[in-house]
């Protein structure tokens, strides 16, 4: 109907938590459900989508939530992530819901390396398919970095094991302490696809004069976070240093500061505001009376007479240019030495192939990369797919969870002699949620209520006990009213120009001023004549075809609205309607 | 009608008056009127050109009578006075604010049978008495209160919804204003705001009695194929005789018009009207050739937009009976009433 077709992307787009979320996690329906208080069906909601609800209800990155709507209208955006965790916290049993082992086995096998977030989306994808999928984990647990690299006391392992369990439940065979040595050998093995999902777990090391003497202090962050995980690390040093800027900096220092650490510093070149680790984690690290020392650049590892003393910096004035490339210009102040017993670097990962044979026909790029389709995952040997960290460098759990899907469509084209290319298309589905006059079958009413903090474990009781985890998880009160601050951004306003009127009813009632009557003019002539300046010109705008009585045009910029339906209520012949988007999103199998 | 408040939160780009407001700030109750009714529209301009003024709210009195056209003064300008009277009787209780207080600004709503059936003799005696306010008619030809019986503006062989045509001959207001003295007479369409907004801004500052008569379709009973009220109707029988720009005293003219393609009108206050002509032939300055223009549209089916009739010697009630400017209820009592003495003084004078 507009000038530009209104396609899948168009709407998908309206759904900026949806379309932020690498999963495409259909947010506004499962906080919905919460809010009628159905957490089962939330949380089945979420698991069709990110398999993990449970697990990245508490740990994940949230690209949903800077996206969210909610901050662009008033300050803080909803708390999407922490109401994933009470779609699960609060669910029944959910074992009569979850995918089935497949009853029977369609002959094809598939390795997967590595038992992380991405090999276990390709198994919870696979083998209810009839897939034999079997993993090869180097650790006695599953779960990759999910396991080693996330602290307890911010993800509990019974959440891990439970949610784990459900993929492994799926008649996948797990084969522990069995470190991948050889590529080779696993595909003459006789495997019909492989999937590689072996993460970015090796911690960059710091090569700066005195490493090597203070060897004994210094730790790698992951390494250490891993064995402090799988308990060969039980004790710190009372004085902690951790070098780094990220998230994994942040869990280390809360790690340290439970097993020994009372004065935990954490140093980065950068400013306060640079430093790459969530904002959240920034403040509980902060809460847990963690300082934090900035424009500061590691020079030398301190040993005197054997005996490690600390480290000296330099300081810094700036550590990026004015387009964040590093560019680090010392301040020209001295050097200051930071007294300490133990130093843990977390200043970056990357992956490591050391399995992966040189003449298997896996192409890897200059920087010893694989070369891997970003869409279909494959690599230039047609029988090996990359997933997760391991396929373009590190990023996170909910992207492991992505690529796991797409790479699980992949195999199973692959295996079923189809072009892996060909993607199935993303559909759609349009319901009027229009239940009678002036009644909706979703809440459209604006709560005025600003973001609710989750509540935490006193700061005094939490520090000597690295199991408990420190988020409490919203109780039901809070929960439902969290949940009344979603906008309902996928009950989509949807406009049919044969019907209107032309009556400006809709145009005065909309609070946010997105819609406009305008004479048809190219939609660059049109934005200077909106109701309200376009504030975010990435935002979709809906530009209808001529109307009947005046061929001016109807135009909506999505930008602001709050999807309160008052256009639709407020229109007098139903050429404003609001409906349901659904995004079909199509999995392994349904091609 | 909506049951849900709109919501208070709104677009952070929105612009801002000289005092500051948002166009939100001069919104009122949410309105109960049908979805699509004319008079919503109506009520979004008013707010519209009282913000666009920077009219501060609470130096303004919203007057109206009784039905659907008389309940809108309830959704515009909160936090303005306000006087819902008795049917037909607002030009009265408006003529006694504004004698008590002639500095604000008088914005009165009534609608077709507010004005032409039960307060038409209060309606003429207001514009003779050439009281300073905009009398807005939110003239839909129908009582939508009774659901839509024809009111006396409605024109003939318009037909109801049930399909009986009206053979009553109708009521014009701008007509009826025209022969009462009006300085001021123009009608507008509800759906046509772009040419409304700048009526409802120049009738505001008119220094006298302004009339606009709004078409505003009722879209419970009126708006169906027959109507001659109809959105559809209005807009296919518009005849557009010129276009106002009002230009308030303090802004410059920022448009440029080319030689004689508008009329520079100046208002007492220093507020400029631009009126560029649709209809060359026609003169708003000429009460008589309005009045035949209004019946030689009608006769033709059209209806006749735009200002029609402007007298330029803008004059008043208090200019009549020459009160003085200070309103009446600033005074004193010792200067309302100045005692025996006095009034034996003025006696004595007479000899």
């Amino acid at each position: 109907m507009p000038k530009d077709k209104i396609d899948v992307d168009y709407y998908h787009k309206v759904v900026d938590c949806q379309w932020a979320c690498p999963a495409h996690t259909p947010v506004p329906e499962y906080i919905r459900l919460i809010s009628e208080r159905r957490y089962t069906e939330a949380y089945m909601v979420n698991r069709e989508s990110n398999v993990f609800p449970g697990i990245l209800g508490r740990v994940c990155d949230r690209p949903c939530e800077p996206a969210c709507r909610r901050g662009r209208v008033e300050e803080e955006p909803v708390a999407i992530c922490r109401l994933k965790r009470v779609a699960a916290d609060y669910k029944a049993d959910v074992s009569a819901y979850l995918p089935k082992p497949a009853d029977k086995k369609n002959g094809k096998r598939v390795a997967l390396v590595g038992a992380g977030p991405a090999s276990l989306t390709v198994a919870n994808d696979l083998a209810p398919l009839g897939y034999e999928i079997t993993i090869y984990e180097k650790n006695d647990q599953a779960g990759g970095a999910m396991r080693y690299a996330v602290p307890m006391f911010r993800l509990p392992p019974e959440v891990l094991d439970e949610e784990i369990d459900a993929v492994l439940n799926l008649g996948v065979e797990i084969q522990y302490n069995t470190p991948v040595s050889s590529l080779k050998q696993l595909l003459s093995d006789g495997y019909d696809a492989v999937f590689v999902g072996s993460g970015a777990p090796i911690g960059r090391d710091l090569t700066i004069p005195g490493r090597e003497q203070a060897d004994g202090s210094v730790h790698v962050g992951l390494e250490w976070l891993a064995n402090v995980a799988f308990e060969h690390i039980t004790k710190i040093n009372s004085r902690v240093l951790v070098i780094g800027g990220g998230n994994t900096a942040m869990d280390c220092c809360r790690t340290a500061r439970r097993i020994g650490g009372n004065q935990v510093k954490v140093v980065a070149p950068e400013s306060y505001e640079q430093m790459l680790a969530s904002p959240w984690e920034k403040d509980d690290s902060q809460e847990e009376r963690i300082e934090f020392i900035n424009h500061l650049l590691p020079k030398e590892f301190v040993v005197e007479n054997g005996q490690f003393i600390g480290v000296r910096f330099q300081k810094l004035k700036q550590c990026y240019d004015k387009d964040m490339k590093w560019d680090p210009v010392p301040s020209g102040e001295d050097d200051v030495l930071i007294e300490c017993d133990d130093v843990i670097l977390a200043i970056g990962q990357s992956t490591a192939f050391p399995y992966i044979e040189a003449d298997i026909g896996i192409d890897f790029n200059d920087r010893n990369m694989p070369i891997v389709d970003s869409t279909t995952h494959q690599s230039s040997n047609p029988k090996v797919f990359f997933g997760g960290d391991a396929a373009f460098g590190p990023k996170n759990i909910i992207w492991a969870v992505a690529h796991g899907h797409e790479a699980a469509i992949s195999i199973h084209q692959h295996l079923q002699g189809k072009d892996v290319k060909k993607r199935p298309p993303h559909g759609m589905n349009l319901v009027s949620q229009k239940m009678g006059i002036h009644q909706w079958s979703y809440s459209n009413d604006y709560s005025d209520d600003q973001r609710f903090k989750v509540p935490h474990v006193e700061v005094d009781d939490r520090i000597d006990k690295l199991k408990l985890e420190v988020e409490l998880g919203y109780d039901e009160k809070l929960a439902l009213e969290e949940a009344s601050r979603c906008l309902n951004c996928d009950v989509q306003t949807v406009f049919d120009p044969p019907s209107c009127i032309e009556c400006d009813a809709c145009v005065d009632i909309c609070p946010l001023s997105c819609l406009t009557i305008a004479k048809d003019e190219p939609i660059e002539q049109l934005k200077l004549i909106l109701s309200a300046p376009v504030l975010n010109p990435e935002q979709g705008m809906l530009v209808s075809e001529p109307l009947v009585q005046t061929k001016r045009v109807m135009v909506k910029d999505e930008d602001l609205c709050v999807h309160c339906g008052l256009c639709a209520e407020r229109c007098p012949t139903g050429a404003w309607d609001m409906q349901k988007f659904t995004l079909k999103l199509p999995k392994a199998g349904d091609v | 009608m909506s049951y849900i408040p709109k919501p208070k939160v709104s677009h952070p780009g929105l612009a801002k008056n000289k005092l500051g407001l948002t166009i939100r700030d001069y919104e009122g109750g949410l309105s109960t009127l049908c979805a699509g009714c004319g008079h919503d529209s109506i009520t979004a301009a008013i707010i519209k050109s009282c913000f666009e003024l920077s009219i501060e709210p609470h130096r303004v009195g919203k007057m109206s009578g009784i039905g659907c056209s008389s309940k809108t003064p309830g959704y515009f300008l909160s936090s303005a006075h306000g006087f819902n009277s008795v049917h037909g009787r607002m030009p009265s209780v408006t003529t006694g604010a504004n004698a008590a207080n002639r500095n604000l600004t008088y914005l009165a709503v009534s609608g077709d049978g507010d004005t032409a059936s039960i307060g038409i003799g209060q309606f003429a005696h207001v514009i003779r008495r050439k009281l300073n306010m905009l009398y807005i008619v939110e003239n839909n030809g129908c009582y939508g209160l009774t659901k839509g019986q024809f009111s006396a503006t409605a024109d003939v062989g318009s037909k109801s919804k049930r399909g009986v045509a009206n053979e009553m001959d109708p009521i014009d207001p701008a007509a009826f204003a025209l022969q009462m003295g009006a300085g001021f007479v123009a009608r507008s369409f509800s759906g046509d705001k772009d040419q409304l907004v700048p009526l409802i801004k120049a009738g505001l500052n008119y220094n006298g009695f302004a009339l606009i008569d709004v078409i505003s379709p009722c879209v419970t009973f009126n708006n169906h194929e027959g109507s001659t009220k109809s959105y559809a109707h209005v807009r296919s029988h518009e005849a557009e005789v010129n276009v106002v720009d009002f230009i308030p005293a303090r802004n410059e003219i920022a448009v440029d018009y080319a030689k004689g393609d508008a009329t520079q009108v100046t208002l007492h206050d220093g507020s400029t009207m631009m009126l560029r002509k649709l209809d060359q032939n026609y003169d708003p300055e000429n009460r008589l050739e309005a009045l035949k223009q209004i019946q030689t549209h009608q006769m033709k089916n059209e209806v006749i937009t735009g200002l029609l009739f402007l007298d330029p010697k803008e004059s008043e009630m208090h200019d009549m009976i020459s009160t003085p400017k200070k309103s009446l209820r600033e005074f004193e009592l010792a200067e309302l009433c100045p005692g025996k003495e006095a009034l034996e003084a003025l006696n004595k004078s007479w000899g």
